[in-house]
C-alpha cells in the first residue's frame, strides 16, 4: 500500500530525471542502450526483483541474529566465557562489515586451496569445501548474522542489566526458578526497553544489506547500477531509494505500533 | 521449642562484616519487630532469612528442621533454597511489583507456576487470590496495572502477592519507608489485620509507635548485633543499654 503510494508520487520526479540523465549520458558518450530502452515499469519490476533479494537477506539476518544475539548477550554476562565473548564482540564491531563480508566470502576458498596444495584433509576442510560451493547469498547471510548478533547482543545486555535487581529478587522470594524469572518477569521488560535501540539497528540493517553487492548478491543497488552499465541511465539507481524509504517507513510504523502496545508497562 | 530459631548468623560483604552473630527466636503466631538505625544490618538479616543472601555462618531452623546450615553452605542446591524460600514471604521496601501484570496477575503468578501440575488447585486459585486481594481492600483494582496505583495500594498488592503462597512466616522490609506519610496508615492497617489473624511476622521498621503497638517482641540491632530484645513495653519504657536509649531518644 505505502510502497504503491510512494512509487506513484515519485513517478513524475523519476520520469524527469530519466530524460535528463539519459540525455546527459547520450551527449557525453556514444554509449547507447543495447536492448530496448527500459521503461518505468520494466525498471520497477527489475528493481523489485532485487529488492526481494534485499528483503531475503534482511529477513534471514533478523531471523538468526536475534536469537544468536540473545545467546551472545547471555554469554557476555556469564563468568568464564564473558571475556572471550567480549573480545569477539569487539573484533566484529570494530571492523567494517564490508571487510567481514569479503573475508567470509573468500576465506573458505583460500583455505581449501591451501589445504589441497599441502594435502591436508580433515572434516573442517571438507566442511569449508562444501561451504565454498554455496551461493553468495549464504555467505552474505553468515556475515550479516554474525555482525548483527554482536550489535544486538550489546543492546540486549544493556536491556537486561537495566532491569532493577528488585524484580529478580521479588521472583526469587516467590520461589520462581531462574528461567521462570527470565521468561515471566524480566524478558518483556527488557523488550520494552530495547524497542527504540533495536528499531534503530534494524533500520540500519535495511540499508546495510546493500553492502552485499560486493560479494555479488544481486540485490537492488546491484541491479540499479547495472542499468548504468547496460543502458547508460542512472535514474534507476536513484529510484532504488524509494524502495528503501518505503520499507523503512513501514518498519517505523511497525515499531511505533509495538512501542504503543508496550506502553502499559511502566517500569 | 520456638517456631523459628536463628542462631549465630554472620554475614560479610568483602571485608565489611555486616552481621556479627545474630541469635533470636520466634513462636508461632508472634509478631517480631526489628528496629535500629540504618546500617545496623536489619535488612541484611531479613535477606538472610529469605535466602537472598547466604550467611557465612549460622543456622536457620524452622519448626524443628534445619533450613540452612552455614557450615555446609557449599552443598546447598539451588532447588533446596527455592523450596525453603516458600516457607517465608518477603514484602520489599520498594514493592517490586511486576509492571507488566495487573494486580490479579501479580498475585496469581507464583501460585499458578507452583501448582501448575495440580489442576484441582489451579481451578480454585483465582477465587482464593481474589479473596486475598479483597482482604487488603483492593478488590475494585483487580485489573489495574501497578503504575495506576498509589504507593500504599502497590504495597498492599505486594502484601497480597506474598500471602498468595501462604507462607509460614511473612517478612516486611521497611514496608512504609518509601511511602508518603499519609499513605502509611493503610499499609499498617493491613499488617495489623494480619497480626490479628495470628500470622507469624518479622517486621523491619522505623515506625516506632507501630512496632510498639503490634509486636509481641522487639529486637534492637546495632552494628550487626542484637543489642536488646524483649517485650515492647520493656524495650520502649525501660531500655537497659545506653545505645537503645540514644536511639529511642532520637526517634521519638
Amino acid at each position: 500500500m505505502i510502497i504503491l503510494v510512494i512509487s506513484v508520487t515519485s513517478f513524475a520526479v523519476c520520469g524527469q530525471g530519466q530524460t535528463k540523465s539519459t540525455m546527459k549520458i547520450i551527449n557525453n558518450s556514444a554509449k547507447v542502450a543495447e536492448d530496448d530502452s527500459p521503461t518505468f515499469v520494466s525498471v520497477t519490476v527489475k528493481l523489485a526483483e532485487g529488492f526481494l533479494r534485499t528483503l531475503e537477506l534482511f529477513g534471514l539476518t533478523l531471523l538468526f541474529a536475534i536469537p544468536l544475539g540473545l545467546i551472545f548477550s547471555l554469554l557476555s554476562m556469564t563468568k568464564g566465557v564473558k571475556y572471550i565473548m567480549r573480545v569477539f564482540i569487539w573484533i566484529i564491531r570494530g571492523t567494517p562489515l564490508m571487510l567481514q563480508l569479503i573475508i567470509i566470502y573468500y576465506g573458505p576458498g583460500l583455505i581449501v586451496k591451501w589445504a589441497e596444495r599441502n594435502e591436508v584433509s580433515n572434516f573442517m576442510i571438507d566442511f569449508l569445501g562444501k561451504l565454498n560451493s554455496m551461493g553468495a547469498m549464504t555467505f552474505a547471510v553468515i556475515a550479516f548474522v554474525i555482525n548483527y548478533s554482536c550489535y544486538f547482543s550489546e543492546i540486549f545486555r544493556g536491556g537486561i542489566e537495566s532491569i532493577p535487581q528488585g524484580q529478580k529478587e521479588a521472583g526469587q522470594v516467590l520461589g520462581l526458578t531462574k528461567s521462570q524469572i527470565f521468561f515471566r518477569i524480566t524478558l518483556i521488560q527488557v523488550v520494552k526497553r530495547i524497542v527504540p535501540p533495536m528499531s534503530n539497528e534494524i533500520i540500519t540493517l535495511v540499508k546495510d544489506t546493500s553492502l552485499a553487492r560486493i560479494i555479488t548478491v544481486y540485490e537492488i543497488i546491484f541491479l540499479g547500477q547495472k542499468f548504468i552499465k547496460l543502458n547508460g541511465i542512472i535514474w534507476p539507481l536513484f529510484y532504488t531509494g524509494v524502495f528503501y524509504l518505503a520499507f523503512s517507513g513501514l518498519l517505523t510504523l511497525i515499531f511505533g505500533f509495538i512501542e504503543k502496545k508496550l506502553d502499559y508497562i511502566k517500569c | 521449642m520456638a517456631y523459628l530459631e536463628i542462631t549465630g548468623i554472620e554475614k560479610s560483604f568483602g571485608h565489611n562484616k555486616v552481621l556479627k552473630g545474630i541469635d533470636f527466636s520466634l513462636d508461632k503466631g508472634q509478631t517480631v519487630s526489628i528496629i535500629g538505625s540504618s546500617g545496623s544490618g536489619k535488612t541484611t538479616l531479613l535477606r538472610c532469612i529469605n535466602f537472598l543472601e547466604k550467611p557465612n555462618l549460622g543456622t536457620v531452623k524452622l519448626d524443628g528442621s534445619i533450613l540452612f546450615d552455614g557450615s555446609q553452605k557449599k552443598n546447598i542446591k539451588e532447588k533446596i533454597i527455592r523450596r525453603n524460600r516458600l516457607h517465608f514471604g518477603l514484602v520489599f521496601q520498594s514493592f517490586n511489583l511486576f509492571p507488566q501484570y495487573t494486580v490479579l496477575e501479580n498475585v496469581m503468578l507464583a501460585p499458578k507456576l507452583l501448582f501448575k501440575d495440580n489442576p484441582e488447585k489451579i481451578k480454585t486459585l483465582r477465587g482464593e487470590c481474589e479473596a486475598i486481594i479483597e482482604n487488603v481492600g483492593l478488590i475494585e483494582k483487580l485489573n489495574f496495572y501497578p503504575s495506576q496505583l498509589s504507593g500504599g495500594q502497590q504495597q498492599r498488592v505486594a502484601i497480597a502477592r506474598a500471602l498468595a503462597l501462604d507462607p509460614e512466616i511473612l517478612c516486611f522490609d521497611e514496608p512504609t519507608s518509601a511511602l508518603d506519610p499519609e499513605l502509611t496508615g493503610e499499609v499498617l492497617r493491613v499488617i495489623r489485620d494480619l497480626r490479628d489473624k495470628r500470622i507469624t511476622m518479622i517486621i523491619v521498621t522505623h515506625e516506632m509507635n507501630f512496632a510498639r503497638e503490634v509486636s509481641d517482641k522487639v529486637i534492637f540491632m546495632d552494628d550487626g548485633r542484637v543489642v536488646e530484645q524483649g517485650s515492647p513495653e520493656k524495650l520502649f519504657t525501660e531500655p537497659k543499654t545506653q545505645r537503645l536509649k540514644e536511639f529511642l531518644g532520637a526517634m521519638l
